[in-house]
């Protein structure tokens, strides 16, 4: 006998879960996200304390200095859980596969001019250790951080930056060959324009507070040299050679645009939290600020001559004004 | 020898993967189980695109395999046209 | 114009340039500052360069497929909750399983995420970096699709409604959280044996595939569906374990003897674990697609003999406990069921014994010992059941110091005697389950004397909600301890037969039935 269990009219004994009524105040039903999310990582009763740091429990919210008096508070405004990530990248994919795709058909890489294509290969073959960096920095705070809220999107923002590199290193072999790559990271470890930069990412490798990490990868670093490269520079690119290179890192652009979201409500949460929050997060964001405008001054000179030192004025006030918004004093 | 094997859930793409292990690995043994179908072959098995496409009717990545892949034992070779899997003993 | 030719890349140089293309030699800072986990466990790497993918998915790659398998996921649970598809499940004692399933195994599923995101950060090779790092967004996918294929469950049934509260807490799922928080608190490479080899390539196949099979045979699409899906990702995990062991023989030979080691532990505290998955097998699901016996002969043994067969080559050799494992397998689901029916007041899912014609299935397919050793008192327990005296045990259990199960398991040879292990260690006295157990703890005691074990801890008074005074007149612990795990006495244990969720599950299927 097959039954149609559809007809059946049944009251629930509960909306969701514990933890997550406890979230929403009372038993309400939920969206995915807070289910995937609101308490799912372990907080009491751990049993042993990690050989490799003995100092911490296994999840310890001393890891930084920023305290928060519920971790589930930084939630990510996107509600990014599994599903929903994979399934927007694969949306932003599709997209890019059709660029490269349309780019490699017509050999619009082989028609593009040759300048603008040796400034696009010596701006952007390096930045995939950028990315490198990031992914490992995104990492490093899911491993340590505290709350799967915070930690959660940062395993997504890692393989995104994995994904970007993988992207920039693509744009490489269709816009050159192999050895182009090999080149562009000789001048990440030589070429003296690239040092600032690289020495900043491997000072953030050594940091042991995730959310510094988090300022100065997040925050000082992608919020400055995103805009500088995917939208300053890639100006300039437009106007010697056209659409080519806007077309092969549109994905860079969107995601930027996108994770800006993401990295600033985070930010708002913690700084507006408590008077020490704030002061600590101002301290760090000056700081990363200041390294990151030396590292990318060479660059922006680089890439935009004369008129580097001006738009460096320009995205420094872009991102003082959003740290105001955000709350931080600097 | 030992047996490699691989398992799939039952679908309407993964029919046409079996179908293709089958006729690439006559030495295969198909097993039936609720919901999955798993294939042991000795030693070593080898699952070609070519025969996938063929049997499809369509283009086929490799790669595919993952939607429909439940387990697998050997060791794991692969490259654009061919997945294998291996005992060295 | 550019004229050159350009190579055509195959999938292996290809996928090379997409991630160790990627990775450079810190000189701002020491390597050794950057990585610094990787070298005290005595594991020599010489050559990071050797280490070969297994497989090679970049990330559009990754993102393409895996949003296909999430959109079939999680079609079917939409279905399934709209079509009210927990009420086609063959009957409400399956759902048990899940409970168990939730309480047990996702919150480790999230555990996974964490561990490999630590040693997807710390590994200084890049390609076992990136590998890591893909099973731990994975893994935090397989924690998210159970919760959400059991979310309408928890609507509906009792026991659902706080996993991880749980597994911090109750006794049994100490279990499971130990065993876990033991290989995140080791290195890296160790975690690398325990999770990646021992757990995801030679035991996950027993917890995947026959039961989620199960779960299909019992008429849950929802959790056969999240099962297999994750499983496809298992395939991946199961290959960078295999990867891994290989790599680390490969490198060094005075690997070998720390490698050995970590296998013959992980195998053990694996196997210990599994037997909760033995018994959701044998007495949990009501139709059975296998023993657990046959699902430990298809997927351990002859599946474990072809590996370490393969292994053989390096070195390697057959744990020892396995040895045990061959006359365990006819027991330990019966003991464990045993166990659970008589401490069924503080479980947070429902015990029962089996009707006549399931324990006729048991001694079919455990002719060596269930008539023998187990029917008996299963039978009894019916009896006096029917009779009105429910037999639960109100004392609590002694537990192992290292799996943190009940002294449950009997003597090697000897079924009707339990077996009891001891040790002293700086004037502490610690019991074990077994020979292995005791081996295990006496090599790492200052590991294992920190172990959370619940029981000592109620004996302590830690478990207990705050504020409880344990001194105040007529204070009942077994009361205050429950509410200490969320657990709701008379809704969440007991006893199956009469619980909210039998009634529930009948008056709902009769709706469906009548007009």
């Amino acid at each position: 006998m097959q039954i149609d269990l559809r007809t059946v009219s049944i009251q629930p004994l509960r909306q969701t879960f514990d933890p997550v009524a406890e979230h929403i105040g009372g038993d309400k039903p939920a969206s995915r996200y807070l289910e995937g999310t609101i308490g799912i990582q372990a907080e009491d009763n751990f049993h042993y304390r990690p050989l490799w740091a003995p100092e911490y429990e296994i999840f310890d919210a001393s890891r930084t200095a920023i305290q928060m008096s519920d971790w589930y508070k930084l939630k990510d405004p996107r509600q990014f859980y599994y599903g929903t990530y994979t399934l927007s990248r694969a949306r932003m994919q599709d997209t890019a596969e059709a660029d490269f795709d349309f780019v490699e058909e017509r050999g619009l890489a082989d028609s593009y001019p040759e300048a603008a294509k040796k400034l696009a290969l010596d701006v952007l073959l390096p930045l995939r250790h950028v990315e490198w960096a990031g992914n490992m920095n995104s990492t490093f705070i899911c491993a340590y951080g505290y709350g799967a809220a915070i930690t959660q999107p940062c395993i997504y923002q890692a393989m995104d930056h994995l994904g970007m590199a993988q992207y920039l290193t693509r744009l490489g072999l269709l816009m050159d060959d192999a050895p182009a790559l090999d080149a562009a990271k000789e001048a990440w470890l030589k070429d003296a324009k690239w040092q600032e930069l690289r020495r900043y990412v491997e000072d953030t490798f050594v940091l042991e507070d995730w959310f510094e990490v988090f300022v100065a990868h997040n925050l000082a670093l992608d919020g400055l040299l995103y805009p500088l490269v995917y939208q300053q520079i890639d100006k300039v690119l437009n106007a010697q050679g056209g659409p080519v290179v806007s077309m092969l890192t549109r994905f860079q652009s969107e995601w930027y645009t996108e994770n800006v979201k993401w990295v600033d409500a985070s930010i708002k949460i913690a700084a507006a939290e408590s008077a020490e929050n704030k002061a600590k997060l101002s301290a760090w964001t000056k700081a990363w600020r200041d390294r990151a405008i030396v590292a990318m001054k060479p660059i922006a000179e680089f890439a935009l001559g004369a008129d580097g030192a001006a738009q460096m004025e320009t995205l420094i006030q872009q991102f003082n004004d959003r740290a105001a918004k955000l709350g931080l004093a600097l | 020898m030992s047996n490699v094997f691989i398992a799939f859930q039952t679908n309407e793409e993964s029919r046409y993967i079996v179908e293709a292990i089958l006729q690439d690995n006559p030495t295969a043994i198909l097993n039936e189980q609720p919901a999955m179908v798993k294939i042991d072959v000795p030693g070593s098995m080898t699952i070609k695109r070519a025969t996938i496409e063929e049997k499809m009717g369509r283009p086929f990545d490799l790669q595919e395999l993952q939607i429909h892949l439940i387990t697998i034992s050997g060791h794991l070779d692969e490259t654009d046209e061919e997945f294998n899997l291996s005992w060295n003993h | 114009m550019d004229m050159k030719v350009k190579k055509k890349l195959g999938l292996k140089e290809r996928y090379g340039l997409m991630t160790r293309g990627l990775g450079w030699d810190t000189t701002y800072q020491p390597m050794d500052k950057v990585f610094p986990y990787d070298k005290f466990e005595g594991i020599k790497i010489h050559d990071w360069e050797k280490w070969e993918d297994p497989f090679r998915l970049t990330m559009d790659a990754y993102w393409k497929y895996q949003a296909e398998k999430e959109r079939k996921l999680y079609a079917i649970i939409d279905a399934f909750a709209q079509n009210n598809g927990h009420l086609g499940v063959t009957d409400a004692r399956y759902i048990n399983t899940l409970k168990l399933f939730l309480t047990g195994i996702s919150p480790l599923e999230y555990m996974a995420h964490r561990g490999f995101a630590h040693v997807g950060r710390q590994m200084r090779g890049v390609g076992p970096r990136v590998a890591c790092q893909m099973q731990a967004i994975d893994e935090i996918r397989h924690a998210q699709t159970q919760i959400h294929s059991m979310s309408n469950y928890n609507k509906y049934y009792n026991g659902l409604h706080a996993p991880r509260h749980m597994l911090d807490r109750v006794w049994y799922l100490s279990v499971p959280k130990s065993f876990f928080d033991d290989a995140i608190t080791a290195g890296p490479f160790e975690w690398m044996i325990a999770i990646g080899f021992s757990f995801e390539y030679v035991l996950t196949n027993l917890l995947f595939v026959p039961f989620v099979s199960g779960a299909a045979y019992n008429g849950d699409m929802g959790a056969m569906t999240f099962g297999f899906s994750a499983q496809s990702d298992e395939a991946r995990h199961m290959t960078l374990g295999l990867e891994c062991i290989k790599f680390l023989l490969e490198q060094d030979p005075d690997n070998l003897p720390i490698v050995q080691r970590w296998i013959d532990k992980w195998t053990w505290r694996g196997t210990r674990v599994l037997t909760l998955v033995g018994m959701m097998m044998d007495y949990m699901l009501p139709k059975r697609v296998m023993s657990w016996k046959e699902a430990w002969e298809i997927y351990f043994e002859q599946n474990g003999t072809a590996l370490f067969n393969d292994l053989a080559r390096y070195g390697i050799k057959v744990p020892e406990c396995v040895n045990q494992t061959f006359e365990d397998k006819e027991h330990i689901s019966h003991q464990a069921w045993a166990t659970f029916y008589q401490y069924g007041a503080a479980a947070d899912f429902h015990t029962w014994m089996p009707k006549p014609d399931e324990m006729d299935w048991l001694s079919e397919k455990y002719p060596n010992t269930f008539d023998k050793y187990y029917r008996p008192r299963f039978e009894y327990w019916a009896e006096q059941h029917k009779a009105g005296n429910r037999f639960y045990n109100n004392t609590l259990p002694m537990l192992c110091q290292v799996c943190q199960i009940p002294m449950l398991f009997t003597e090697p040879g000897d079924p009707t005697q339990i077996c009891y292990r001891e040790t002293d260690y700086k004037e502490e006295k610690y019991h074990f389950c077994s020979d292995h157990c005791k081996h295990i703890f006496e090599h790492e005691p200052e590991k294992y004397v920190q172990a959370w074990l619940p029981v000592h801890q109620i004996y302590q008074g830690n478990c207990f909600p705050e504020g409880t005074d344990p001194t105040a007149p007529g204070f009942e612990p077994l009361p205050a301890v429950l509410e200490y795990y969320h657990i709701n006495h008379g809704r969440d244990n007991l006893e199956y037969e009469g619980s909210e969720d039998q009634r529930n599950f009948e008056a709902w299927r009769q709706q469906a039935t009548k007009n």
